[in-house]
């Protein structure tokens, strides 16, 4: 008799506690994210850097983080490392239109401009710079000017990377391809750099060179724009509004292309990045076209190699792909004076690291290291050093950039034509459709 | 002491005065039902309405307008301009047939494929396990591992594929490579890793066949053949719909397989819809434009499912 109706008003007692632990776990969850959002800030002795780099970068990047947390104590320093690409400018974006950006950020020289008119970015002013020993002519001049927007600074660059060329020090000897010194004799103009290609073939029975084409459109466009830029041609002009394309100098460079890889079998057509990168580090090719990046990778591998300047093959003045990386400070709805100087402080921190940073291949921007006689002694690195002021920077424009729908859209026609499967004159006519549309678009920004 | 002071008075409370109430609740049930039925639905339909709905009406709302990544708020007001746009896109255009040709690829081998295993995995007298729980495996797989190890085997000069053509004397395709042929072996890859899902349903859908049928067939002299035909394919045509009308949605929504493997390429040769999307959305910072884009595949998307349940739907009476 006592049973049933007390079950009845448990069950109810069970179901409003449980729907009032409901409501209250859900208040405590909105006042949580309620918290979040109306959060004015980190405090004040934190220092929030995102960046974007993994493997050996991302190593020697973690170096540079402690040491700063080892000589800046009082500082909590948040370092994030984000996948690089589209994921990272995404993020970057919408924390800093959501007024919760990092104080300081990775960003790639010809990435950095569209956040910067979409007014992401803090301009940084010469006296707030000089205070902490930035001066102009502290840093290499191509990668300073070239991150300039309408004259102003709003980005650091940290170094240069280019397109560099890598050889097998063993099977270059091999070919008789090495000076005296033990150094890749030099290659000058497009005979001697297909008789470099053809000699090492002999040598490895398969390949002369590598370079990614298969699901890889940045590879394909950094060759192609360092010997188009070589015949000194440009691909857009106007902040991207117009597209120059010239379509001689187009076909002169992808014939080359063609010639070494479906013509005489130089370059394998249709391999990838990673595979392309396998078979240089196995000794399948005595050269391999890459950014100077991979350092890390082929010193890893063991593999026999030294670096050096992707040759001069159309004999122009000497010009070579090239991005910088850069430091950016998001624009931020608490920024005061301690605040900005807190970042740049960290900025100086890692120029001041340029050893550390340098040795995974980039050519530092910081000229009181790029100067030094311990960048000299650091080798293969210096060996290319000259590529930092003969840098040739995607051009401007919303759709352009490392990553961006134009280097897809030049990558994609040049791989294709590497592959055999499309003909200059037919990637042309595709280039110039795409590049139309994209320039004509109104920026995002 | 306090619980005997609650438990006396309630009988009386309970039993005597709450009888006619009772009667008065369950004729008024079927409208009362409501609240408490949305009482315990609320946890979802606040995450659905966060989550789902409200982003979807966001970004409808956003495809109007020339919203940007880079910039706060909705931006300028561009009436149908996306839509336009896209419509007379040739890169819209391109990418929307990719996705139908892969769904083209796809679908018939993961149903086709799907039944026969699980035809012969019910049939097989010893370690049935062993083969149901072989045709699954794959499907487990997150799709980033599945587009790693297919990548190394499509690798030129060094993957297993290829260096087994090339022992086999046979010449080396571009698996990735060629534009002609890396939509098929994205379509390859698929099959091998989604076919566990379909098997499953059909594996259930064999089942639900009672047995007496089989029985009684062979007792009037029919073979496995004629089982298979005037049996169990009739029999498994409420499966058959059901797989069907999933895998095509399925194959639609194609896009981690594209990203990792070949980024859309060569040459965009294999650029889905959903990877167009995300080229305008977040590499170009369009997003406003790329609202337009996945709204118009969203229509699609529906008129094919749609599509598919009306045929069938005006098939079952018959089955």
């Amino acid at each position: 008799m006592i049973g049933p109706p007390r079950n009845a008003l448990t069950r109810r007692d069970v179901l409003r506690a449980t729907l009032l632990g409901a409501l209250a776990a859900t208040g405590a969850g909105c006042s949580a994210v309620g918290a979040g959002l109306l959060d004015t800030g980190p405090a004040p002795g934190t220092l929030a850097y995102w960046n974007l780099f993994g493997g050996g970068d991302g190593v020697r990047m973690q170096q540079m983080e402690d040491s700063y947390r080892a000589a800046n104590q009082a500082i909590d320093l948040q370092a994030v490392t984000l996948a690089w690409g589209n994921p990272y400018y995404t993020k970057l974006a919408l924390a800093t239109v959501g007024d919760r950006p990092p104080d300081v950020a990775v960003s790639h020289l010809t990435r950095m401009k569209t956040l910067a008119a979409g007014n992401l970015l803090q301009e940084l002013e010469p006296e707030d710079l000089a205070r902490h020993g930035m001066t102009a002519g502290n840093f290499n001049r191509r990668a300073w000017e070239a991150g300039l927007v309408d004259g102003k600074a709003y980005a650091i660059p940290i170094d240069t990377h280019p397109f560099v060329l890598f050889y097998n020090t063993e099977i270059c000897a091999e070919a008789g391809l090495l000076d005296a010194t033990g150094k890749l004799s030099p290659i000058k103009g497009a005979d001697q750099f297909v008789d470099a290609l053809t000699k090492a073939k002999q040598v490895t029975g398969r390949y002369g060179a590598t370079h990614g084409i298969n699901s890889d459109t940045a590879s394909p466009w950094r060759l192609f724009q360092t010997l188009y830029a070589q015949l000194g041609g440009e691909v857009l002009a106007d902040e991207g509004t117009r597209v120059v394309l010239d379509d001689d100098k187009t076909k002169q460079v992808l014939d080359f292309l063609r010639l070494l890889t479906v013509e005489k079998g130089l370059m394998p057509g249709s391999v990838d990045y990673q595979g392309a990168i396998a078979l240089f580090a196995t000794g399948a090719a005595g050269f391999h076209l890459n950014g100077e990046w991979e350092i890390s990778t082929f010193q890893a591998a063991k593999t026999p190699f030294s670096m050096t300047l992707v040759p001069n093959i159309f004999g122009g003045d000497y010009a070579v792909q090239a991005d910088s990386h850069c430091l950016v400070l998001p624009v931020r709805p608490d920024q005061d004076r301690a605040r900005l100087d807190l970042a740049l402080g960290f900025v100086r921190s890692m120029l001041d690291q340029s050893r550390t940073w340098a040795e995974g291949g980039h050519v530092p921007a910081w000229q009181p290291f790029a100067r030094s006689e311990a960048y000299r002694q650091l080798t293969p690195q210096s060996e290319y050093a000259a590529a930092a002021d003969a840098a040739v920077y995607d051009p401007p424009g919303w759709y352009s950039g490392s990553g961006s729908n134009f280097e897809n859209v030049m990558g994609g026609a040049v791989g294709a034509v590497e592959a055999g499967g499309m003909s200059a004159t037919a990637a042309i006519a595709q280039i110039r459709s795409k590049l139309s549309h994209l320039a004509s678009t109104a920026p995002p920004a | 002491m306090a619980s005997v002071e609650t438990t006396i008075p309630e009988p009386t409370r309970v039993t005597s005065p709450e009888r006619p109430p009772t009667r008065a609740k369950r004729e008024a049930q079927p409208r009362g039902h409501g609240r408490p039925a949305l009482l315990f639905l609320a946890p979802f339909l606040a995450l659905y309405l966060l989550f789902i709905v409200g982003p979807a009406l966001y970004g409808l709302v956003m495809s109007f307008f020339d919203t940007s990544m880079v910039t706060s708020g909705f931006g300028q007001f561009a009436g149908l301009d996306n839509y336009a746009e896209a419509l007379t896109s040739s890169d819209f255009w391109a990418a929307l047939w990719h996705t139908i040709w892969f769904t083209i690829l796809t679908t018939p081998p993961l149903i086709v494929l799907a039944l026969v295993f699980a035809l012969l995995a019910e049939r097989a007298s010893r370690a049935r396990w062993f083969f149901r729980l072989a045709f699954f495996l794959p499907y487990i797989l997150p799709s980033a591992v599945v587009a790693l190890i297919w990548v190394w085997m499509y690798t030129p000069a060094l993957g297993l594929l290829s260096r087994t053509m090339t022992a086999l004397g046979l010449a080396e395709p571009n698996w990735l490579g060629d534009p002609d042929l890396a939509m098929v072996s994205l379509a390859i890859t698929t099959v091998w890793w989604t076919l566990g899902f379909n098997f499953v349903l059909y594996l259930a859908g064999l089942q639900d066949i009672p047995r007496d049928l089989y029985e009684a067939s062979a007792i009037d002299g029919a073979g496995p053949w004629q089982q298979i035909r005037m049996i169990t394919l009739p029999l498994l045509a409420r499966t058959t719909s059901l797989v069907v009308v999933l895998q095509i949605i399925a194959s639609m929504k194609v896009f981690d397989q594209m990203y990792i493997m070949t980024q859309g390429g060569p040459n965009f040769a294999t650029r889905s819809l959903l990877q167009y999307v995300f080229d305008v959305g977040f590499t170009d910072f369009r997003t406003g434009y790329a609202a337009a884009a996945s709204t118009l595949f969203f229509v699609v998307v529906l008129a094919v499912s749609t599509g598919w349940l009306v045929m069938t739907r005006r098939q079952e009476p018959e089955l």
